[in-house]
């Protein structure tokens, strides 16, 4: 007998049904609260169960937190719908972050030079326009390349990030308030002039509400319209897309504008919708972050509204926990870690079946 | 090899095979495409592992996990398709992946030796891309020899060289075995097994059927062992009726992004209610002859002429794409030989399949799903086709099925040239014989029917003309009924073979 026999023998499965897969997955969840239970008694010596209530206490403690946390979400989600399109047809656009941060940039730049010139309901007119137009270029110019040069899309939206970073940088210094602050503060803090509307008097509501439709758009584009099916036969071969008289390099591009276009739109709703302000770190890495939440839904937008919500609940938390236990930030991390860890290797066990060698050869 | 199995899925692509390997000797082995032949060798060669059975290097068990473990036990794989890189001398591919230090001066000379030992005839200065499909070839073998192989394996080697390649191939080959090493090779051409083989094993289906002595066997006795019955190869072929010209084409030239020339000043006539045939070695235009022709592959200079068949005035196709050729009204379809990566979609089911050719029907911005999802439910039971659903992947379901998935969504265009690259490849008998059957229907019903074929007994059965190419080159239009294998097979090489001959 050999000693190099490996012990396990790992198959492809069949498809697997639905409510298989759903024990497994939700198998990995409980199996992973378990390793973080155990984790973080062995490292801290606190009470995992109070860990964990105090992670949900973080996210919907209060009113405001909760509103906070939803907030946070539409916008993940939103960013991640965006990239969602781009990855269906196999283009890795990583380039989320500079195009939401130009989309911010397009949005304040409106607000500071138009603020008080124009009437507020057509600045923000003039806002959605220049937000949108600026997220579609940040995509419009790595697609455009991909399609004709066949550029790594994944290098050229990566730089775009740091050109967009630098291009937001350089207009807060030249609009920074007060002078000398590096800083722009809060845009039109007296007039209020192209700041979104509030509804019923909370302004974390619009957003939630405009991701919220996006997300139905979103699924319905991508499963029922021809652009969707256009996009789907284009990212699983293209020389099957040509033999069916679909135009991949118009299929790139557009999809390309369209991805960014949506990323320019969140970009208006941090700075117009929320935030008021302009920063280089507004986005927050939130555009990396998307592209882990469009993946873990496997790109179906439904399925994304509970990915986003459990990274936003994961990273809300965190902040709590941090400061209750005085445990450092990082430990938030590790449990994050930990709980992605298993999500994402249940997807192993869902698409090969593991078995045992059994014994020994039979001659 | 003992009791070999190894299944993909559900599907077992080798059952139990017993198969025994003699030093100093060379094995044929035979089986139809899909009997599990390439399976059992990368088990041998280490890129799958064996659910079940053991294999025995010299009598003592070994495993082979790896190609490197392979390599360890002097088992060597030369496969269909090169693994070589391009812009590397020989000598440097050959090394490539090996440990220790580097020292091409001295691995030059190692080449040469192996090289001088066996009668090789490459340069091992140079560069891969300018060498010949043979010369590729070759530095494969050299690459396994230079690792100590003392097994070697070649899948298929045949199937790119031309005949005088394929001599010389099977020179060297008997050179190695003096030198006492033991060869596999894999092959479907029955003279190849029948000229350079001592021994003959045959699979079917993944199982092992048996194995004979070469000089007991001839063409008929080794069919039959791979069939499993006695062929008679009988294809229905009515006389063609109202055959009238429906694509001219005419000086069709063509480059591929290498700017080497496809398609050389090509020129034939298909016509509507006959079968034609285009035979070839592989690689001689096939591909970029049905591909020009549906607009698929840029064409430098010739026309492609559609006579419509209402009798008006012919249409030049070149120029226009797809969408553009079917926007003009003009009914082509195109079975390609790349039935995954281009006829269809994998991930997607039948329903999804069927939309590639109709998703722009409609207005607005909605798919129609309902027409696709009847016509799938139309074609999974008027050919037969075997999946759980009309969404499940066409890529997960077998060979046999894909196909009839694929030709049947082409025949339901109602097209009026139909056009078929290797529609019979990797196909069981019977599946084979439900596409003749299909083809030779759509003959009857007027439509001009290309078929890209590359056994010439189905050639010869099938069509009505056939079109020989070589080198891109048309090297004769024959009429099936009238010619046989030899002067077919004399035109496919004539080019190339010796230069400008005709």
């Amino acid at each position: 007998m050999n000693k190099k026999q490996s012990l396990f023998h790992i198959a492809k499965r069949d498809a697997l049904p639905w409510h298989k897969a759903a024990l497994i997955r939700g198998g990995a969840i409980v199996l992973a609260l378990i390793v973080c239970a155990i984790v973080t008694t062995l490292l801290t010596g606190e009470n995992p169960i109070k860990v964990y209530s105090t992670i949900l206490y973080g996210a919907f403690g209060t009113s405001r937190k909760s509103w906070v946390t939803f907030h946070n979400l539409a916008i993940l989600l939103g960013i991640s719908l965006a990239v969602t399109p781009a990855f269906k047809m196999r283009f890795w656009n990583i380039g989320a972050e500079g195009q939401v941060l130009i989309g911010c940039l397009a949005t304040a730049a409106c607000m500071i030079c138009l603020g008080n010139k124009v009437p507020s309901g057509l600045l923000i007119v003039i806002m959605v326009i220049a937000a949108v137009a600026a997220g579609a270029l940040w995509g419009f110019l790595p697609g455009i390349f991909k399609a004709k040069w066949n550029t790594n899309e994944t290098l050229f939206t990566l730089m775009m990030n740091y050109i967009a970073t630098q291009l937001a940088a350089f207009f807060i210094i030249v609009w920074e308030v007060p002078k000398g602050s590096g800083k722009i503060g809060i845009i039109n803090a007296n007039s209020e002039a192209g700041w979104l509307p509030v509804l019923g008097g909370q302004r974390y509501l619009l957003p939630i509400l405009l991701v919220a439709i996006l997300t139905g758009l979103m699924y319905i584009y991508l499963n029922y319209s021809k652009h969707g099916y256009e996009i789907a036969v284009v990212g699983e071969s293209q020389r099957t897309a040509s033999y069916a008289g679909i135009k991949v390099e118009r299929v790139i591009v557009r999809t390309m504008v369209l991805s960014g276009a949506i990323c320019g739109l969140i970009g208006l709703l941090l700075t117009a919708g929320t935030d008021h302000t302009l920063t280089t770190t507004i986005v927050g890495g939130r555009g990396f972050t998307a592209v882990m939440v469009s993946w873990m839904a496997k790109f179906n937008p439904i399925m994304m509204i509970f990915t986003s919500l459990l990274i936003v609940v994961l990273s809300r938390g965190a902040s709590e926990i941090s400061s209750v236990f005085g445990l450092n930030h990082s430990f938030a991390d590790i449990l994050t870690g930990i709980i992605l860890f298993f999500i994402i290797g249940s997807e192993f066990f869902i698409t090969y079946k593991v078995s045992l060698r059994k014994g020994k050869k039979e001659a | 090899m003992e009791n070999v199995t190894k299944r993909f899925g559900k599907v077992v692509a080798n059952n139990a095979i017993n198969l025994e390997l003699r030093e100093g000797e060379i094995l044929s082995l035979l089986g139809e495409n899909g009997s599990g032949k390439t399976t059992l060798m990368n088990m041998l060669s280490g890129i799958y592992f064996p659910d079940e059975g053991q294999i025995y290097i010299h009598g003592e068990p070994v495993t082979i996990a790896s190609p490197k473990d392979a390599f360890a036990h002097g088992i060597g794989m030369i496969h269909q398709h090169f693994k070589l890189v391009d812009l590397f001398t020989a000598t440097e591919n050959i090394v490539l992946g090996l440990g220790g230090k580097l020292d091409l001066a001295d691995a030059g000379k190692k080449v040469k030796e192996i090289c001088d030992r066996y009668g090789f005839d490459i340069d091992p200065n140079q560069k891969i891309y300018d060498m010949s499909v043979s010369q590729k070839q070759t530095v494969e073998i050299v690459k396994v020899l230079y690792r100590g192989a003392d097994i070697l394996i070649l899948d298929e080697p045949t199937a790119v060289l031309t005949p005088q390649e394929t001599d010389k191939l099977f020179a060297i080959m008997r050179n190695m075995k003096a030198d006492g090493k033991s060869l596999i090779i894999i092959t479907h051409k029955l003279h190849e097994v029948l000229d350079v083989s001592d021994r003959v094993a045959v699979l079917r289906k993944g199982e092992y059927i048996g194995d004979v002595a070469t000089k007991d066997a001839d063409q008929q006795s080794l069919t039959d062992m791979m069939v499993g019955h006695t062929v008679t190869l009988n294809i229905n072929r009515p006389e063609p009726k109202n055959v009238e010209k429906r694509l001219v084409i005419e000086g069709l030239t063509a480059y591929d992004e290498l700017g080497v020339k496809r398609l050389d000043d090509v020129s034939f006539t298909v016509n509507a209610g006959e079968v034609l045939g285009i035979a070839g070695v592989a690689g001689s235009g096939q591909r970029e002859l049905l591909e020009s022709i549906a607009g698929l592959y840029p064409v430098a200079s010739g026309s492609v002429k559609f006579y419509p068949p209402e009798g008006e005035q012919p249409r030049e196709l070149v120029g226009l794409d797809p969408m553009k050729i079917r926007k003009s009204g003009i009914s082509m379809s195109f079975v390609p030989e790349d039935r995954l990566g281009m006829g269809l979609v994998g991930s997607m089911g039948m329903t999804g399949n069927m939309m590639l050719r109709s998703w722009r029907n409609g207005k607005g911005l909605f798919l129609n799903r309902k027409d696709p999802e009847a016509l799938a439910n139309r074609i999974w039971e008027e050919l037969g086709v075997v999946t759980p659903s009309t969404s499940f992947p066409v890529r997960r379901m077998s060979g046999g099925n894909v196909q009839k998935v694929l030709v049947g969504r082409e025949i339901a265009q109602s097209p009026a040239v139909l056009m078929t690259a290797y529609a019979v490849r990797g196909l069981d008998i019977n599946t084979s014989y439900t596409i003749y059957n299909l083809l030779t229907e759509q003959k009857m019903r007027g439509v001009a029917v290309v078929y890209v074929g590359e056994d010439l007994d189905v050639l010869l059965e099938l069509c009505d003309r056939i079109v020989v190419l070589c080198g891109g080159q048309v090297s004769g239009v024959v009429d099936a009924r009238r010619t046989d294998k030899r002067e077919v097979g004399a035109l496919m090489t004539l080019v190339r073979g010796g230069g400008k001959n005709e």
